[in-house]
């Protein structure tokens, strides 16, 4: 085991003398434990360890991360990032930005009542092969995939101004598939896409009904199998939490990230529509629309008690009754603009970079059933988990697919179909918000898979939702 | 591209020409994963046996935004796979290599037992299946990528007056494989990425990008200068076009876009058995695509190793479409097993590292008169099925994208969004594929720099589909 706890130390002795110097050790333990078709898939373990240090020095700054946790090692990552910041002391873009220090000291430690390791491999083995059992309970079951993927994250960040924080996150990631075929139709139906993680322990599993929701995976795959495709047109549509995590991500967090705004991600994840004098003012949704930056959360899947340059992570609004308040930009960021902003710098691992990410975006609940919401359409749909994402690089015109829809119409929830998408512009999208649902239709929910940066990172975050009422929206199935 | 083709070369030459960007990287990585290797040889008890595969990079990255430097900085990483095995029953785990041999002996070591522990959990696989060859092969290629210092300085100047923004990724990668049963397998590529834009406003930018292993300055220059006339064009209004149907040009950075989509599950063994291929028709149902699409994995011309994870050599070629006909799948050594039908050393993903879609017969020259009246894409974005088992995508076009009429460019277009099938776009409404061809590198480092890589043409196609 390679731990943090001497890292202090060692870092006093190899740090060079610059102006400022970081450094950031991250270890990702973690374990997957896959079942498919009844059969125990290669299940493997993971221990990735490894440090960034980071050096400003005249004006440049430079980075370089090492799997070598020794002071020789330390001492040539810190001659590799010196020599970066050297080399870029006269073309680095952050030269004339005066950036405070990182002075916190300061722990986070995710709450966990049952451990990963207090459960052994065998009840994890022997817990799926019964769902997949669930799963498979049709000889049109063509695949079925029960698994557990959990992780332990730990992160140190030590500063030559004297910040020290130390943060542990245990993460639970349960997943269900079903894939059903006949007569030349395949379809999938999953356990919410991935969009159940947590952070937490095995407690998780009961807090999101994941052993129960396996027969409901199975027969809805089998359900779909025979409904009719998406019809066409213009309607309302009726999101579930399991869809809105993606239309919150896409078109509201992607937009917003500060980073993004300043031009860093043109080249690869794509510039916004969003410009720094509509924060404060811009009509962003209807004044229904009410979006937190929410890392305090202990549950959420993206939730830290600082980021990784230090900053303490607080709520704080985003959009309020629809008006754009505040970027999602971290301290880097916010020096650039002097715009006030969020503590969301954050690196996938200790070998990039920290830039601005989303962390928990959460849409805040509002005070309709859903039985009101579906009782308010006419002629509507109701749309559960996504499958398909494709949004242009300002992030405006959209196209989403869904796994199951289902007709709304004079007021009741009426026939299923399949393949059901749907597309709009995020500028406009939003204003159409008809009504949120209230508290009983919340659900706390997110992914780990959000890509973006160069070099390319992946982060896991969180997006909390009630269902949503949008009104005309272009709904469409597949070709036939 | 700069790419030259990948030379056998003894380890000795290897060490002679000091491959590797620091002590760590390089052929002086290959020995300690070999003495690695040979630190779990001696930890086996009774039966036991293992595989253990290797994946590192030691890289300079260089992120630019508005022409100056964003970010700069160092990565020096190496992850080790140890599958370890008594029979049928195995278990297996990834670890971080720092480079000090002693630390990763004590790291394996512990490694070992906790496998060793799991195992005690885990039923027989009926489908493990792993290569039993003593064989030791090396493969290095590219000592003349430029100092970054050096290559910061040329980006700069390419830059100078442009808003250019994009990542400069250099230095040396490295694959390996070795088993209890003798086998040595080295892959070790030096190569450089610059991948950049340059912006006029907004979304408005001309996007290229420029790889190798040797740094050729004309070459360089000759895009750079590309780059800058099309930025030309994109000073012009731009124009707003209809959803419609449009007779398009995609560029081989745009076709490749579309192809990266279809071969995520396209040319899957286990996809085609488990029904969600996305060539499900082609299948199922006998579909063509034109008869002038001809797809290969062909990794005798690209930058992957000849060896996959679990130790299988791959063939120079796979046939995966001939004359428009669906031939060969990736078999991966599971598939292999499961099946029953030999594996052709495909990942365990079994998606393409090589793709090579065959030239056509239309001139790069005469592209524009072959459009006639319609849309020149540079790029495509976002791709996504919005149905998958009628390998229908949807995604944005991105970058430079012109409207063309009378054979001409005649203003930048606002980005649209298409939404069609595969077996439209490569099927009944392919006009043609160009003769000239690109090697494009995978850009994407997700998890590290890749060594996947595709050969393609563009593609001039009829009645492309645009949606919004």
């Amino acid at each position: 085991m390679t731990g943090s706890a001497d890292l202090s130390h060692v870092f006093r002795r190899a740090v060079p003398s610059v102006d400022r110097a970081t450094l950031r050790f991250v270890r990702n333990y973690s374990e997957r434990v896959v079942v498919r078709r009844g059969l125990l898939q290669p299940s493997p373990v993971s221990d990735d360890v490894g440090v960034m240090v980071s050096v400003q020095s005249g004006g440049g700054t430079g980075y370089a991360a090492t799997p070598d946790l020794s002071e020789t090692g330390l001492r040539e990552a810190f001659r590799r990032a010196q020599g970066w910041a050297e080399r870029t002391a006269d073309c680095h873009l952050l030269r004339e930005q005066s950036i405070p220090p990182c002075t916190v000291r300061g722990e986070y430690r995710t709450p966990v009542v049952t451990p990963w390791s207090e459960v052994s491999l065998g009840d994890k083995v022997t817990l799926l092969r019964e769902l997949c059992e669930k799963l498979d309970v049709d000889s049109r079951i063509v695949d079925s995939i029960a698994r557990l993927w959990h992780a332990h994250i730990e992160t140190r960040l030590l500063t030559t101004d004297g910040g020290d924080v130390e943060q542990h996150r245990s993460v639970m990631i349960p997943q269900l598939s079903a894939t059903a075929h006949g007569n030349g139709v395949t379809q999938t139906r999953t356990f919410g896409s991935e969009g159940y993680g947590r952070q937490g322990g095995y407690e998780v599993l009961d807090q999101v009904g994941f052993v129960a929701a396996a027969p409901n995976v199975a027969a809805q795959a089998l359900e779909l199998l025979d409904a009719p495709n998406c019809p066409s047109g213009v309607r309302d549509l009726l999101l579930d939490p399991d869809q809105m995590l993606l239309q919150i991500h896409e078109s509201i967090g992607h937009p917003l990230e500060l980073d993004r705004i300043l031009g860093d991600e043109r080249n690869y994840a794509g510039t916004t529509f969003v410009t720094q004098d509509m924060f404060g003012n811009y009509q962003y949704g209807s004044s229904l629309l009410n979006v937190t930056f929410d890392p305090t959360r202990p549950e959420q899947l993206a939730s830290y008690g600082f980021d990784d340059e230090g900053l303490p992570a607080r709520k704080v609004a985003i959009i309020e009754n629809g008006i754009l308040q505040r970027p999602l930009g971290g301290q880097v960021s916010q020096s650039r603009t002097g715009m006030e902003g969020v503590a969301n710098a954050r690196a996938s691992s200790w070998n990039r970079p920290p830039i601005d990410r989303m962390a928990n975006l959460n849409l805040e609940p509002g005070d309709s059933s859903f039985e009101e919401m579906v009782a308010s359409v006419e002629r509507g749909i109701y749309l559960e988990t996504n499958c398909s994402w494709s949004i242009d690089d300002s992030r405006n015109k959209f196209q989403f697919g869904c796994e199951r829809g289902q007709l709304i119409e004079d007021g009741r929830l009426t026939t299923v179909v399949r393949n059901p998408n749907y597309r709009g512009v995020s500028r406009t999208f939003w204003r159409n918000l008809k009504a949120v649902g209230n508290p009983s239709t919340y659900r706390v929910m997110g992914s780990p898979y959000c890509g973006k940066g160069e070099p390319n990172q992946l982060v896991f975050v969180g997006h909390a939702s009630p269902a949503c009422l949008f009104g005309d929206v272009d709904v469409f199935g597949a070709n036939q | 591209m700069s790419l030259g083709p990948i030379n056998e070369a003894s380890v000795a030459d290897a060490w002679n020409a000091g491959v590797g960007s620091s002590p760590k990287g390089g052929i002086l990585m290959r020995d300690l994963f070999h003495d690695l290797a040979d630190q779990i040889s001696d930890l086996l008890e009774g039966n036991e046996a293992f595989t253990l595969s290797y994946g590192g990079e030691d890289s300079d990255f260089l992120r630019f935004n508005h022409g100056e430097v964003r970010q700069a900085g160092a990565v020096r990483q190496g992850y080790a796979y140890l599958d370890l095995m008594d029979g049928a029953r195995h278990a297996g785990g990834q670890m971080t290599l720092s480079g000090d041999s002693s630390v990763d002996g004590a790291r394996a070591k512990a490694l070992v037992k906790q496998l060793r522990e799991r195992r005690r959990f885990v039923p027989e696989d009926p489908y493990l299946l792993f290569a039993e060859s003593d064989e030791t092969r090396a493969r290095v290629a590219g000592d003349t990528v430029p100092e970054s210092k050096e290559a910061l300085a040329r980006i700069r100047e390419a830059g100078r007056g442009q808003d250019l923004v994009g990542v400069y990724a250099s230095g040396v990668i490295e694959r390996g494989f070795a088993s209890s049963f003798g086998q040595r397998d080295w892959h070790q590529v030096s190569s450089f990425h610059l991948d950049w834009s340059f912006y006029h406003r907004a979304d408005k930018a001309v996007k290229c990008d420029y790889a190798g292993i040797a740094w050729d300055q004309d070459e360089f220059q000759s895009k750079v200068d590309w780059s800058k006339q099309q930025l030309e064009v994109l000073l012009q209004p731009s124009q707003k076009i209809s959803p419609g149907r449009y007779r398009t040009y995609l560029s081989p950075a745009a076709l490749q876009e579309l192809l990266r989509l279809v071969g995520g599950s396209g040319f899957s063994e286990r996809a085609r058995r488990l029904k969600q291929t996305s060539l499900l028709r082609m299948v199922d149902e006998g579909m063509e695509l034109h008869s002038s699409v001809n797809l290969s994995e062909n990794v005798a011309d690209g930058l992957a190793p000849g060896f996959q994870e679990s130790g299988f050599s791959r063939p120079d070629q796979v046939s995966l479409v001939q004359g428009g006909a669906l031939q060969d799948s990736l078999v991966s050594p599971r598939s292999s097993k499961e099946y029953g039908i030999p594996t052709n050393g495909a990942s365990s993903f079994e998606t393409p590292q090589a793709l090579d879609l065959g030239a056509g017969s239309l001139r790069d020259r005469e592209i524009l008169a072959s459009i006639d009246r319609g849309i020149y894409v540079n790029n495509l974005f976002y791709l996504n099925y919005s149905d998958r088992p009628a390998c229908r995508a949807t995604g944005m076009t991105r970058f430079a994208t012109f409207w063309v009429e009378d054979g001409r460019i005649q203003a930048p277009l606002d980005v649209m969004r298409f939404d069609d099938t595969i077996y439209r776009i490569l099927g009944e409404n392919l006009v043609g594929l160009t003769q000239e061809r690109e090697l494009r590198i995978e850009a994407g480092t997700y998890q590290g720099r890749s060594v996947s890589s595709v050969r393609l043409p563009g593609a001039l196609v009829d009645e492309f589909t645009l949606t919004l």
